[in-house]
């Protein structure tokens, strides 16, 4: 850096020596994340038409979506940190009101009320919280004294507490647990001792017992209760873990073959599309496939985690760390659920599960990362 | 703040930042090392469970129920056939709402409360998994109806499926019988080998022939593995292991027989049985009335099978082997042969006639059928051809009753005779042991005068009659009567069960009396314009006893009070081919009402031209020589 700003300071030679700024600068753009989210993206495209049981129908509907939330990242991308950053107040109270107003005015299926209509479009206020609560939690630290003292702890938790609650109440519990997780990361990455975490892992084992008697739903019980044991029920509500275990199970080392999935292809795994994607793929691609997979996932949180250390303020530090580390849950909670090794809650694997609305989110996610990322350039020229 | 102190804090967060992100670090790899690690349990280490799962999920192991055997008669002509029927089935693991179902599915087919009561029935007693049969033979159009709404029917197929059909209908009921659903009955019964047998199975035979050679007729059950998707459709058949039919059989019948028979009956209840005098073979078997045997096949209605339980007519009693009649007169022949063997008479043997007969030291008068007698000197060949009861009332008062029995026996009388034929009642002739043995009570020499007319205890099936005539005609062989002739194409021997001692003279005498009944006797009806020579006897059993000294008086007496009318007879009588027995139940006159229906018979057998027959068949079971006649020399001569 210093031999730049050296040459920076050469009135004749700077011009020619200077590398010359590319486009994907000029864009803010992120060039090693774009490709690796270009190639998931496509990579889930080809699971997708597998899963859906070659029905071109949703490969397409889905491919839009991916096209509105590629534009939605890159627009995101060159809205400046420091907007996020003065605004994050207004977006969080923002969805908090649509968040009340689902519990009054909300439509829903399966008994959750989750959704709001507006004309003929639907949408999930939960998926605003989901960028909202990580930028008003960075906002908020960014403006205190790290690390954290006890009053801006409670502060931040407040500002996690009141979106969670409300979705719990929907109820969403795993959409409520995630938009927490991403909160608690911004707080974590601020400096939170250790002390702190170690009570607070205690104060939620001993919270466990309480919750497991009043504070869940019989279905939700019923959830865990099958992931020890799934094989109790295996028409019932062990049904899906019965048969995604089985799925990726059977597709062994080298997998069954693209579209070759009995268990996909003959309907007997559900929700094949959507959140039991990762099972198609186990099954017909294999351990191999999956292994590919991951290993783009780590890539792009290595990506995250990278930018996250380079950012220039606390704010893009926390706010980078918390986006990757909440994508890393979203990764870890599908597949450790399809793979019964968590409880069925309802988290679709990121950029490959058929889905529109949290596609966009996330990639708007990702469009913020990129704007910490190229935020560097923004202040030095 | 001021830009000192964020300097300063610069670092410090910096440092707590890559602190906290370097263990989210280790979080982040340990957690995937855990997804990886369980994807390897799952997909190396469990791999060959997983894979069992997987297929278990989607390949089936279904039966192949076999097809079952045809059966035709004689010339190749079709008596049991398989046809295609659709049937509306249900797997109740795969519906949600059984209700809702079937209320959906009774407004696209007719269904009344019957089926779904028998469904409901089904439903209790059915392995997981397996489809079962809500409704059969559906229309085209219902199933066109089904197959629209395919896709709010999760569950509901329909099924093809072979059922058994009569061609010819109620001309074969009694013979060839019907095959019904496989009962709770039928299951309890069940052996395990039989429970695997009818894997896939629906039918089962439950009458005649269908139940007799049930184990024959069935085949073996075969299996294949089928991929069915989640909703248990059955998508392709990966593995086959084809079941083996059942066997074919060709029977002794012929259908055109059959027919003449039938018709020959007319209006009247009855039966006739035609037997080839060679083989033992049952060339016509009919029981009237008869009754539609398809209407068994998949269930009978309530209503239809009351109406034929119900019926006076009784369509569904089998008279050939069931019906137990006295065999009156047309003993005749039999006892003159068995009194001949045993040398109680002989061709010179005389008895006057004055139209009654009285036993040494008894007051009790036997009136002969005929008022004032038949003459002053009555031999054996008169005796039979004017059906004279005072010569064989004579004839029993020196001869013993068990020596009667023996002989009746011999010619199948009072046992089964071991016809390939379910439920056969074996009708009576009485002896000495077996009257103190049913009755309690010892033999009187009045019991013999019955015994000898076939009156009193004697009791006797169409089928013993025909039995009895074929052995007369065959000059003492006694062969076993058969159904069947061939199975899957072979031959099936002939079988002799006891073979009569009698001298050719004997024999020529009862032959001769019997010819001597047809031209001049009572039964002229039988032998009438015929161009070959017919021998018989006449016969007519009482249904009420009529008190002694009474007059009969037919008019007084209710139609179905009336006399059954009887007549045997076997033709030609140079070399016999074919003996027939006649039942008309209350026809009165043997000679009157019974004889014609065996001319008809006789004369459709004999008159036949060789060329009808060969000209028929579309399929021929190869034919074997048999060891006696062979097949087409005997119907060339005729």
């Amino acid at each position: 850096m210093a031999s730049r700003d050296y040459m920076h300071r050469l009135p004749d030679m700077g011009s020619s020596l200077r590398r010359p700024e590319s486009l994907s600068r000029r864009w803010h753009i992120d060039l090693p994340l774009m490709l690796l989210l270009l190639i998931l993206a496509g990579v889930g495209l080809v699971v997708l038409y597998s899963a859906s049981g070659e029905e071109i129908h949703y490969v397409k509907r889905q491919a839009v979506f991916m096209g509105l939330a590629f534009t939605g990242m890159v627009i995101a991308a060159q809205i400046p940190l420091e907007f996020y950053r003065r605004w994050s107040p207004w977006f969080y109270l923002g969805g908090c009101c649509l968040l009340v107003a689902v519990l009054f005015v909300g439509v829903g299926a399966k008994g959750a009320q989750r959704w709001l209509q507006i004309g003929g479009f639907r949408f999930q206020p939960s998926e605003v919280l989901k960028l909202a609560v990580p930028i008003s939690v960075a906002a908020f630290l960014h403006r205190r004294t790290l690390p954290p003292s006890l009053f801006t702890i409670v502060g931040a938790l407040a500002i996690i507490g009141v979106p969670a609650l409300l979705i719990v109440r929907q109820p969403d519990l795993g959409t409520s647990i995630l938009i927490a997780a991403s909160g608690i990361f911004a707080l974590y990455l601020s400096g939170l001792s250790w002390k702190m975490i170690g009570s607070a892992g205690l104060l939620v084992a001993l919270a466990a017992w309480p919750m497991w008697m009043w504070g869940m739903r019989d279905y939700q019980r019923q959830r865990v209760l099958t992931l020890f044991n799934p094989d109790a029920d295996r028409l019932g509500a062990g049904w899906n873990i019965f048969q995604s275990k089985a799925a990726i199970g059977s597709g062994g080392w080298a997998g069954k073959g693209y579209m070759e999935g009995t268990q996909s292809q003959l309907d007997f795994l559900p929700e094949s599309h959507t959140d039991f994607i990762i099972a198609v793929l186990a099954e017909e691609w294999g351990m191999r496939g999956a292994l590919i997979l991951l290993t783009l996932y780590l890539l792009i949180i290595a990506r995250g985690i990278y930018i996250s250390f380079t950012a220039q303020h606390v704010f893009g530090r926390l706010l980078a760390g918390s986006i990757t580390l909440t994508f890393f849950v979203y990764v870890f909670v599908n597949i450790g659920m399809v793979s019964g090794l968590l409880p069925v809650v309802g988290v679709p694997l990121p950029l490959v599960s058929h889905g529109g609305t949290s596609v966009i989110t996330l990639m708007a996610g990702f469009g913020i990362l990129m704007a910490i990322s190229t935020e560097r350039r923004r202040v030095l020229f | 703040m001021s830009e000192n102190l964020r300097f300063k804090d610069h670092y410090t967060e910096q440092r707590l930042f890559r602190n906290r992100m370097l263990v989210a670090i280790v979080g982040v790899v340990a957690l995937l090392g855990v997804l990886v690690a369980r994807l390897y349990n799952l997909q190396i280490v469990n791999y060959e469970n997983y894979r069992t799962q997987s297929d278990e999920n989607r390949i089936q192991v279904r039966p192949v129920p076999p097809t079952r055997g045809l059966i035709y008669d004689r010339n190749g002509v079709l008596l049991a056939d398989n046809r295609a029927s659709y049937t509306l089935a249900i797997v109740r693991e795969r519906i949600r709402d059984l209700d809702a179902t079937l209320e959906l599915l009774g407004s696209l087919v007719e269904m009344d409360d019957d089926d779904v009561e028998k469904f409901n029935r089904r439903l209790q007693r059915r392995r997981p998994f397996e489809p079962v049969p809500l409704r059969y033979r559906l229309s085209e159009e219902e199933i066109a109806r089904i197959s629209v709404n395919e896709f709010r029917l999760p569950g509901v197929s329909v099924e093809a499926e072979l059922v058994r059909y009569y061609p010819e209908t109620e001309l074969f009921a009694h013979s060839v019988g019907y095959v019904g659903r496989i009962a709770e009955r039928d299951l309890t019964a069940f052996s395990e080998e039989d429970v695997r047998r009818y894997r896939g199975t629906q039918s089962i035979g439950k009458v005649g022939l269908e139940r007799s050679y049930e184990d024959l007729l069935l085949g073996e059950v075969g299996f294949e593995n089928v991929e069915t998707n989640a909703r248990g459709r059955v998508l392709r058949v990966l593995e086959r292991h084809d079941p083996k039919p059942g066997a074919e059989l060709t029977l002794h019948l012929d259908t055109r027989l059959q027919q003449v028979a039938t018709d020959a009956l007319g209006e009247h209840r009855g039966a006739v049985v035609a037997i080839d005098v060679k083989t033992g073979g049952v060339l016509a078997f009919v029981s009237k009335p008869s009754y539609d045997p398809n209407l068994f096949v998949t269930g009978i209605s309530f209503k239809d099978y009351s109406e034929l339980r119900d019926s006076l007519d009784v369509p569904l009693f089998n008279r050939v082997v069931q019906g137990q009649y006295p065999p009156g007169s047309t003993l005749k022949p039999m006892m003159g042969l068995g009194g001949l063997a045993a040398g109680v008479i002989t061709a010179n043997t005389r008895v006057p006639d004055p139209g009654f007969f009285r036993l040494p030291n008894d007051t009790r008068i036997y009136r002969d059928w005929k008022r004032w007698g038949h003459g002053k000197n009555i031999d054996l060949i008169e005796g039979l051809a004017q059906s004279c009861d005072v010569y064989f009332w004579d004839m029993a008062s020196r001869w013993n009753i068990d020596g009667m029995h023996d002989i009746a026996t011999r010619f199948g009388l009072g046992e089964k005779t071991g016809i390939d034929l379910p439920r056969e009642y074996p009708g009576i002739f009485p002896s000495r042991e077996w009257k103190r043995g049913a009755r309690g009570t010892a033999w009187y020499p009045g019991d013999s005068l019955n015994a000898v007319l076939g009156q009193g205890f004697v009791l006797a099936t169409p089928l013993q009659l025909a039995v009895m005539t074929a052995t007369i005609a065959n000059r003492g062989t006694h062969y076993r009567p058969q159904m069947v002739m061939a199975i899957d194409g072979v031959e099936q021997p002939p079988e002799v069960l006891h073979h009569v001692e009698a001298r050719q003279e004997h024999w020529d005498l009862v032959f001769k009396g019997m010819e001597q009944v047809v031209k001049a006797g009572t039964g002229k009806n039988a032998g009438a314009g015929l161009d070959f020579r017919v021998a018989g006897k006449s016969g007519t059993a009482q249904v009420v006893g009529i008190a002694q000294g009474a007059k009969y008086d037919s008019e007084a007496l209710k139609e179905r009070h009336r006399d059954h009318a009887l007549f045997i007879a076997f033709a030609p009588v140079d070399d016999p081919q074919i003996a027939v027995s006649v039942l008309v139940e209350n026809g009165e006159g043997g000679g009157r009402v019974a004889a014609p229906v065996a001319r008809e018979v006789l004369a459709d057998w004999m008159q036949r031209p060789f060329e009808d027959t060969a000209g028929l068949p579309s399929w021929r079971p190869p034919m074997a020589p048999l060891t006696t006649t062979p097949f087409e020399e005997v119907r060339a001569r005729g």
